[in-house]
């Protein structure tokens, strides 16, 4: 019970760490958000101007809903994301990085402390958004079932969280340019997913990717659930994929980070660099 | 009858070499030749092998001041990461308090704590946010911390003030008080010091060696402390050990090792002990590892 309490008291260090940081840094905070905000309504404003744009009779509601869930779920899952690995990252730079390994709490805490910050934050973050975006376009989601996005979202949360620990990977053995590698990563991830589009406009070759990002899925179970209001037994294999994928991403992450963290240890990389 | 000693730290035949990665996707440098790998190393340490222990014992019993004494480059910081598990030796036996550092890990990792010679924060956060962060990463309450902290940072006279504005305005010398206030925080019963004094002024100096004894004498710590300074080590420590490429080259107290270098009319000093024992002063930077 005492070790419990421990590492509990540890994971919310985490949090409120990442707490403090983020009003430390407020400015930039603010400016991210707002060029966020400005990216959302820019991508969902092509829908509501894909008559003009195309000059045929296009259902400019369920367009205007298909981009704004692409933008909705992709600036969330960013957030999860990046807010995991730049963790390690940060701490490489500030060279905080071993007293954080020494002490005495699991690996698990660690990082789960790390993930539990970015998903409260990529939610509140992306609650903001849509609450400007709705600001500005007329939705109808009478006939959507939200609680079944909720779903898919939570699924969703574990395995790009497992994605994230992954990621995490590379700041702490490459602190000059890992997190320029989890960047790309992500970027193939928007590519490969069909954030805008659907995967099946992708070349043939492309295709197979987008079948091993969770991110597929995600927009995938989303947009069924909100554009056409699917019951929840029809979002089961979309939930399930990604609890699947959460499942082994995870501990998996978790596991890797632990070999990687030892390889730093055995060759003396942990030292402060950048 | 005299009590029986306790053995805090103990490493025997802990060695280290650091080997180049050779990572697939990067051109490498041609082998060295035969008798150059543990003898050379480029500066930043990854291009050839550099042995920066080479089976280095050394026992420290519960309670002393134990002080580590070596130019750049000679190994200690090497092994005061052994200690704190930051490193894992390539071979020798490393124990704290009898806990294995490899096998028992997180049991060694309650009893330490550490302070570098370069304070290492969250340059944004404030000194209280800091702490508030290692102590909560040490099964610390809030309320505790807060207490604790405040108490040490004033005894080492940091402003109020200065306890909740960002660290990157307090001087190099603030913020290495606040890296002492940080591992007194936890009340380790081993207390890794890293040339913690270096940079600060006299009067912070004599502050924190203050703040050592009395943690020695009010918590029972074990404290291994390694310095260039040679009247710290004088003054502070229990037992010296000289260390020089890796090897400890002699051990003892301040006085048996002065006693070991006679110098006509007068007592040497830690430093002409130090030149005598290696062939070379202290200020001299060894090749590459270190500060290994």
């Amino acid at each position: 019970m005492k070790a419990l309490r421990h590492e509990a008291r540890a994971a919310c260090g985490f949090v409120e760490r990442n707490v403090n940081l983020v009003k430390r840094y407020w400015v930039m905070e603010v400016v991210w958000l707002i060029y966020s905000m400005a990216n959302a309504l820019s991508v969902t404003f092509i829908g509501a101007g894909m008559k003009q744009i195309s000059g045929q009779d296009v259902n400019v509601q369920r367009l205007t809903l298909y981009l704004l869930i692409g933008t909705l779920v992709w600036q969330y899952l960013s957030v999860v994301f990046e807010l995991v690995s730049e963790t390690i990252q940060f701490e490489r730079w500030e060279g905080t990085i071993e007293y954080t390994l020494m002490a005495p709490i699991s690996r698990f805490t660690h990082l789960f402390g790390a993930t539990l910050f970015s998903l409260g934050y990529g939610f509140l973050q992306t609650a903001l958004i849509l609450a400007v975006v709705a600001g500005f376009f007329h939705l109808d989601l009478s006939g959507a079932n939200l609680f079944g996005a909720a779903l898919v979202l939570l699924a969703a949360s574990v395995s790009f969280s497992g994605l994230g620990v992954v990621g995490a990977i590379l700041p702490l053995l490459f602190p000059e340019r890992g997190v320029q590698v989890v960047f790309v990563i992500q970027s193939v991830l928007l590519v490969v997913s069909g954030v805008y589009y659907p995967v099946t406009v992708l070349p043939h070759w492309m295709q197979p990717l987008s079948h091993l990002s969770p991110a597929t899925y995600v927009l995938q179970g989303m947009r069924e659930a909100i554009l056409d209001g699917a019951p929840v037994v029809a979002l089961l294999p979309a939930i399930g994929r990604l609890f699947l994928i959460g499942a082994v991403l995870l501990p998996g992450g978790v596991w890797l980070f632990g070999r990687a963290e030892r390889f730093a240890r055995r060759t003396g990389r942990l030292k402060r660099s950048g | 009858m005299e009590a029986q000693a306790v053995t805090a730290l103990e490493l025997r035949g802990a060695h280290k070499t650091f080997r180049p990665i050779r990572w697939p996707w990067r051109r490498h440098d041609p082998p060295p030749a035969p008798g150059e790998s543990g003898e050379t190393g480029e500066a930043d340490g990854t291009k050839r092998a550099v042995d920066a222990l080479v089976d280095l014992s050394l026992t420290v019993q519960r309670g002393q001041i134990y002080g580590l004494l070596g130019p750049n480059g000679s190994g200690k910081s090497t092994l005061i990461r052994v200690v704190s598990t930051l490193i894992i030796p390539d071979r020798g036996e490393v124990t704290v308090f009898g806990h294995d550092v490899l096998r028992e890990e997180r049991a060694v990792k309650r009893l330490i704590n550490r302070v570098s010679v370069e304070a290492s924060f969250f340059k944004k956060l404030s000194p209280m946010e800091n702490l508030l962060f290692g102590a909560r990463l040490y099964g610390l309450d809030g309320r505790t911390a807060r207490e604790r902290a405040t108490t040490i940072l004033r005894r080492l006279h940091l402003r109020e003030r200065s306890l909740w504005e960002p660290m990157e305005q307090m001087s190099r010398g603030m913020q290495q008080k606040v890296a002492i206030a940080r591992a007194f925080l936890t009340q380790p019963i081993l207390l890794l010091l890293d040339e913690p004094t270096t940079g600060l002024d006299p009067r912070s100096k004599r502050e924190v060696q203050a703040l050592v004894t009395e943690l020695r004498r009010e918590h029972d710590a074990t404290v291994l402390l390694t310095t260039h300074d040679m009247q710290e080590a004088d003054e502070l420590c229990d037992r010296v050990a000289i260390i020089d490429h890796g090897r400890i080259v002699a051990d003892g107290t301040p006085a048996e090792l002065k006693a070991r270098v006679p110098v006509e009319g007068r007592e040497a000093t830690l430093e002409e002990v130090f030149m005598a024992l290696t062939g070379h002063g202290l200020g001299e930077p060894q090749a590459a590892g270190d500060e290994a």
